[in-house]
């Protein structure tokens, strides 16, 4: 299949580039309806690899990439469910949604994230199973699963721990706070800022790039630099069920799902 | 470095601009969430855009509860 068109996303493949676009409002939060749509394209991939040297991934909403999981799912699903119950619901979406990570992070393909506005838990963690980082300078990075009681639960640690060092991730994950293009590319984790609203043409442009070299070549260097880190990820998830089951969870995204503040994003 | 009235100044103007509202409506004591009728997101990205301009960062929680320009201007000058 060279196109889709999804409720949340869709994807296309023109002159050997897969762009996955999407497109859920309010601002692409990744729920069961998002997960399902990204197994159907990691599905789909390894046939879209074979005509293809490099895959973007990008937003088309003006709110930004992506606000990361979407707690409000969360919240209805896990409602009033025995708390095991609720854990084993949520190890399951972790597992799927790992898978998809896992499958995105280790596709021979070059991988692009063009991002903007938004980037923030779940869409930070998308982002960072792309190979390369071009973020506007409109984006705004953050993970603030702290807040809720938890910690980044799709992959986000371990691989902003292969990515980056130590130091920044502690701030980043025990501080909760957000920070813009400008710091993401000072620190490593965009390798290009662009103007607003630039960031998918120049995506392109280094899609084009890319596609000028060996294919397997291409994909060997990335195999090589890019490990992809399975244990961690595995006890992620662990962390991730063990603290699901306390009681400041319930609290905390009962605290954002209900909020009438006007501040809710803010952490 | 700009005195606590030109930066306050340029705040106004900033939100004015990105926000596509007459700079003389705007007040230092404004509400800024109820004046440019923006969510959280949206002060986000004012918060990244007044960073930008000012060359510095300002990490969000030390906005968490701030909804004036007065204030959000006297957080900023913190950092010049």
């Amino acid at each position: 299949m060279k196109q889709f068109h999804g409720q949340t996303l869709s994807w296309t493949l023109a002159d050997g580039v897969v762009e996955l676009a999407l497109h859920r409002k309010p601002c692409n939060e990744i729920g069961s309806q998002t997960l399902e749509e990204l197994e159907q394209f990691t599905g789909t991939l390894p046939e879209l690899e074979q005509y293809a040297h490099a895959l973007i991934v990008h937003s088309e909403l003006g709110c930004g990439f992506c606000a990361g999981a979407d707690l409000r799912e969360l919240y209805r699903r896990s409602e009033g469910m025995p708390k095991d119950q609720a854990t084993t619901g949520v190890k399951d979406f972790l597992e799927r949604i790992h898978l998809v990570m896992n499958t995105l992070d280790a596709s021979p393909l070059t991988t692009i994230g063009a991002v903007h506005g938004i980037v923030f838990g779940g869409g930070l963690e998308l982002a960072l199973v792309c190979d390369l980082l071009i973020a506007d300078k409109t984006a705004r990075f953050c993970f603030p699963e702290l807040r809720l009681g938890l910690i980044p639960g799709f992959g986000g640690i371990p691989r902003l721990k292969r990515d980056l060092g130590n130091a920044v991730v502690r701030d980043l994950l025990l501080t909760g706070r957000s920070f813009n293009a400008a710091k993401a590319q000072q620190i490593g984790l965009a390798s290009q800022v662009v103007a607003e609203g630039e960031a998918l043409r120049i995506a392109r442009l280094t899609a084009a790039q890319v596609g000028k070299f060996d294919r397997n070549t291409s994909a060997a260097a990335k195999k090589f630099l890019k490990p992809i880190p399975y244990d961690e990820l595995r006890r992620e998830i662990e962390i991730f069920c063990e603290l699901f089951t306390q009681p400041a969870v319930d609290a905390g995204l009962r605290k954002f799902v209900e909020s009438t503040d006007a501040q809710p994003y803010l952490p | 470095m700009p005195t606590e009235q030109q930066t306050l100044d340029e705040v106004l103007k900033l939100a004015a601009t990105q926000f596509k509202i007459p700079r003389e409506s705007l007040t230092p004591d404004d509400d800024f969430f109820k004046k440019l009728g923006i969510d959280s997101l949206q002060a986000l990205s004012l918060l990244t855009r007044l960073e930008q301009h000012f060359n510095i960062e300002l990490p969000d929680y030390e906005m968490q509860g701030v909804s004036d320009f007065r204030t959000l201007a006297e957080r900023i000058q913190s950092r010049l």
